[in-house]
């Protein structure tokens, strides 16, 4: 039997189609509206900001910071049941958008994560996309 | 201040007794028994409703499949549907179409076998087949559980405000002793195979087992079967009703999702109860019952803050020392029917939350506070920790 694998994105949801596709080439992107300015994250085709579509896509540096976490220690996921404890966290890139992640490198999550640590992009690589995982460097 | 119009009460209760039907029993078999029981608790007949409220539990396209179900030809239709929140917002709905002369009986009901059926409610009923919505597309590779969403409030609340697990387990002690005095949740946690059903202290709370960091097991609702109804009226109908009319006073709604640097321990409740407040002309402080959706310690803590029942950030310190406990003085009584943590949580509480602040004012409960006059409903669907609706009713008696 298969070894249970993490849920991975569909590639066919329009609005996040180019973010997946990016993470292949290892480019974490996120839109801001060359208009008014207004990051917008999750990406979408309009501007929450104004009522404009001039959203053009920029490249994060993968630096940001741990808004808020969890540490699961208990899941019926068959990939992440074998997992636990894992992190879960909230990251606030640098750049702006808040994105969900799992915090990776880290030893005993219960101890070794907090809010406000800094952390920095580390990639998952799969076949059609890669995910976007963290590690705290400080 | 004026007061504000009582042009719609509930008339009508009630809640399916069973937490566990073995898979028995349909959820359209449990809203239509609830509906049927709601109704004769009114004084009135399925010829009676002219006005359908529906979050679709039962099934699809449910405004025409369950007025088919239940042989009525409403003049109103109304299936919003946000989750748990879902009845709060029906019973405002049914007060403004009331009001506003559309209808006279609405009727709102509420059936599902969560337990039964083993379903992953919350986070695990997003997996279906076909293309997701574009947010859970960002957020489905993390493996995040509905207990850690709401997990993450927590820790942020702790982290801004200093608050303590000791505090938010106070929320789970107070109601416990409501449910050990309500024996329909003795039961229904006799039937979920609790293990010792007793009385709890902030030390059994933080001494269970941690779910997700920094929610224990004390602090998650089950996972129940039921179901319950409401049924809603004009005043001509109302004053004719046996039971006396629960008005409703004000009602209020708001939708709160993730937003770059927001912040995630201020809810959609702060729009919903403004709002609620200001249309009952009434405020926190003369509330007398708060039932307060409790899928979490943290869901209730946030909300009473957000509904201003204390100042953001303040809250643990305020929930300290038994102060929700229907038998002490200083703030609400909180979910005195033992609330979703010990008495009933099939998914979307939002009903019980209507059900019990009637019974309340009513006389009913089983933690009746004496003289009850004025209560607040508040549903939270979705999750507190990312997307959720927020729907706040005020209650009144005469």
């Amino acid at each position: 039997m298969a070894e249970p694998t993490r849920p991975l994105p569909s590639l066919k949801e329009l609005d996040t189609q180019h973010f997946w596709k990016a993470t292949k080439q290892r480019r974490l992107e996120y839109q801001r509206c060359d208009d008014c300015g207004a990051v917008v994250f999750h990406p979408r085709s309009h501007c929450t900001g104004c009522l404009g579509h001039a959203l053009s896509w920029h490249v994060s540096k993968g630096l940001g910071t741990v808004y808020s976490y969890s540490v699961i220690r208990q899941s019926y996921h068959p990939f992440f049941r074998a997992k636990v404890p894992f992190a879960v966290a909230w990251i606030d890139l640098d750049e702006g958008p808040r994105l969900l992640s799992n915090l990776t490198g880290v030893a005993d999550p219960s101890r070794d994560v907090r809010i406000g640590q800094r952390v920095a992009l580390e990639w998952e690589e799969h076949e059609e996309l890669a995910i976007p995982l963290f590690r705290p460097v400080d | 201040m004026p007061s504000p119009k009582r042009d719609a009460a509930i008339v009508g209760i009630h809640e399916y007794p069973s937490r566990d039907v073995e898979g028995r029993v349909s959820p359209l078999q449990i809203k239509a028994e609830c509906a049927a029981r709601a109704l004769a608790d009114a004084g009135l007949s399925w010829q009676d409703v002219d006005a359908l409220y529906d979050a679709g539990d039962g099934g699809m396209m449910s405004g025409l499949a369950l007025a088919e179900y239940f042989g009525l030809h409403p003049n109103v239709i109304d299936t919003t549907m946000v989750g748990g929140s879902s009845y709060e917002f029906h019973a405002a709905h049914a007060k403004r179409d009331l009001a506003a002369g559309k209808a006279r009986v609405a009727l709102l009901s509420y059936g599902s076998t969560s337990h039964s059926n083993a379903w992953a409610i919350g986070v695990g009923a997003r997996g279906g087949a076909g293309v997701p919505m574009p947010a859970d597309n960002l957020e489905g590779f993390t493996g995040m559980t509905l207990v850690s969403n709401y997990a993450m409030v927590a820790h942020r609340h702790m982290h801004q405000y200093g608050t303590t697990s000791a505090q938010l387990a106070e929320i789970a002690v107070a109601t416990r002793y409501h449910a050990m005095r309500n024996p329909e949740a003795v039961a229904a946690m006799q039937a979920l195979e609790f293990l010792d059903i007793r009385e709890t202290t902030v030390a059994d709370v933080v001494g269970s087992r941690m779910i997700a960091d920094p929610l224990h097991l004390l602090e998650c609702c089950m996972i129940s079967d039921g179901g319950g109804a409401v049924v809603i009226a004009i005043p001509e109908v109302a004053r004719s009703c046996p039971k006396p009319p629960v008005w409703i006073l004000g009602g209020g709604e708001a939708t709160g999702y993730p937003t770059n640097g927001g912040d995630i321990t201020t809810s959609a409740a702060l729009q919903s109860g403004r709002s609620a407040f200001g249309e009952a002309g009434v405020t926190p402080g003369e509330i007398d019952i708060a039932m307060i959706y409790d899928s979490f310690t943290i869901t209730v803590l946030t909300i009473l803050e957000d509904l201003g029942f204390c100042k953001k950030g303040e809250g643990g310190p305020w929930v300290e020392g038994g102060r929700l406990r229907f038998d002490r003085s200083g703030g609400p009584a909180l979910n005195t029917d033992g609330g979703g943590l010990s008495s009933n949580h099939p998914g979307m509480r939002g009903i019980f939350l209507l059900i019990e602040a009637a019974r309340q004012l009513r006389g009913e409960s089983t933690s009746q506070v004496p003289g009850a006059r004025l209560a607040v409903a508040h549903g939270n669907g979705g999750m507190l920790g990312s997307r959720h609706c927020a729907g706040t009713v005020i209650l009144g008696r005469d």
